[in-house]
């Protein structure tokens, strides 16, 4: 969510709230304590990134606990339960890519979508062309997304329904052997638990 | 996602953020900048993020339990008020003086 940059505010009434927080903003500014546009970038990550956030926790942990992904792929709802995840009366299935298999999500009906990992869908999940197609074309689809797999991997569509919901667990990247959990987490993107993306280093770098 | 984005995101009980879906919920347009200012300059290294939650957690405690959570970006804002005045950072004459400026309507500019 951007916004214009100082401007006329017209005659409405601010509330006492509207006035102070207002006040500290302007007074920060014009102190070189923080900038605007430092604000609109806050603002815009946590509303981007922190859904996402939770189910990239939980690949991290699969990821470095064999035990752990053992439990996440026989009983995805119960493996989240214990590390706190509640994922509000819905059934999670979590589907592995590995080596042969990539896995795709998609709810050909509405939007049904692993919110309590993920937050809320992306715009494109809930577009019916992308709804329809994943199912019709999947490789033409992950070809648009920038996912080229090979011909002889064979690529497995998941359709949601309203109590059943799918995560996809993406292959851990060549090169991140002995990395901690959370150094881990930060690389696996919201696309890349829908299956529209894989996980690879140099995501680290674009924030 | 940087450590403070996990300690945010790691707020606990009534001082967990409000969410629908998972998502950030802000009921009006200063809530944003209020949430956004906090973390902006935590993130310029102006103060630690405990001191900041320290008095977020008070300000929820201070409202009681009947507080229903509605209000909990006015609990941010005072908690971060008190933070910036604490550390010297602004003079609580000098932000009165400018919100009153806001409410009379003398200063327009808004972010």
């Amino acid at each position: 969510m951007s916004h214009e940059h100082p401007h006329q505010h017209g005659h409405a009434e601010l509330s006492d709230l509207e006035a102070r927080a207002l006040a500290v903003e302007s007074l920060l500014v014009e102190k070189g304590l923080i900038t605007s546009d430092a604000v609109d970038r806050v603002v815009y990550r946590f509303e981007h990134d922190i859904g996402p956030m939770v189910g990239a926790k939980v690949v991290a942990r699969a990821w470095t606990d064999t035990a752990f992904k053992a439990r996440l792929l026989a009983d995805g709802t119960a493996a989240i339960a214990e590390l706190g995840i509640d994922s509000q009366d819905l059934h999670l299935e979590v589907v592995e890519n590995r080596p042969g298999i990539h896995n795709l999500v998609v709810c050909t009906l509405c939007s049904c979508y692993p919110w309590f990992l993920l937050g809320l869908p992306p715009v494109w999940y809930k577009s019916a062309p992308y709804r329809s197609r994943a199912v019709i074309e999947p490789r033409a689809v992950l070809h648009e997304f920038g996912v080229d797999q090979p011909d002889e991997t064979q690529i497995k569509v998941w359709d949601s329904s309203a109590d059943l919901r799918y995560m996809v667990l993406p292959e851990r990247p060549a090169g991140t052997e002995g990395w901690p959990e959370e150094r881990l987490a930060a690389l696996v993107s919201r696309d890349a638990m829908i299956g529209t993306a894989v996980v690879a280093i140099s995501e680290a770098v674009t924030p | 996602m940087s450590d403070v984005d996990r300690e945010v995101a790691d707020l606990k009980g009534p001082a967990a953020i409000p969410r629908r879906n998972g998502e950030l919920v802000f009921q009006r347009p200063w809530e944003g900048r209020a949430f956004g200012m906090a973390i902006a300059l935590r993130d310029s290294h102006r103060f630690g993020w405990g001191a900041f939650r320290d008095r977020l957690e008070g300000e929820i405690g201070a409202a009681g339990p009947q507080d229903d959570g509605t209000r909990y970006y006015e609990r941010w804002l005072a908690a971060f008020e008190h933070l910036l005045i604490d550390e010297g950072l602004i003079s609580l004459e000098e932000l009165e003086h400018r919100a009153d400026e806001y409410r009379q309507g003398v200063r327009e500019e808004v972010f």
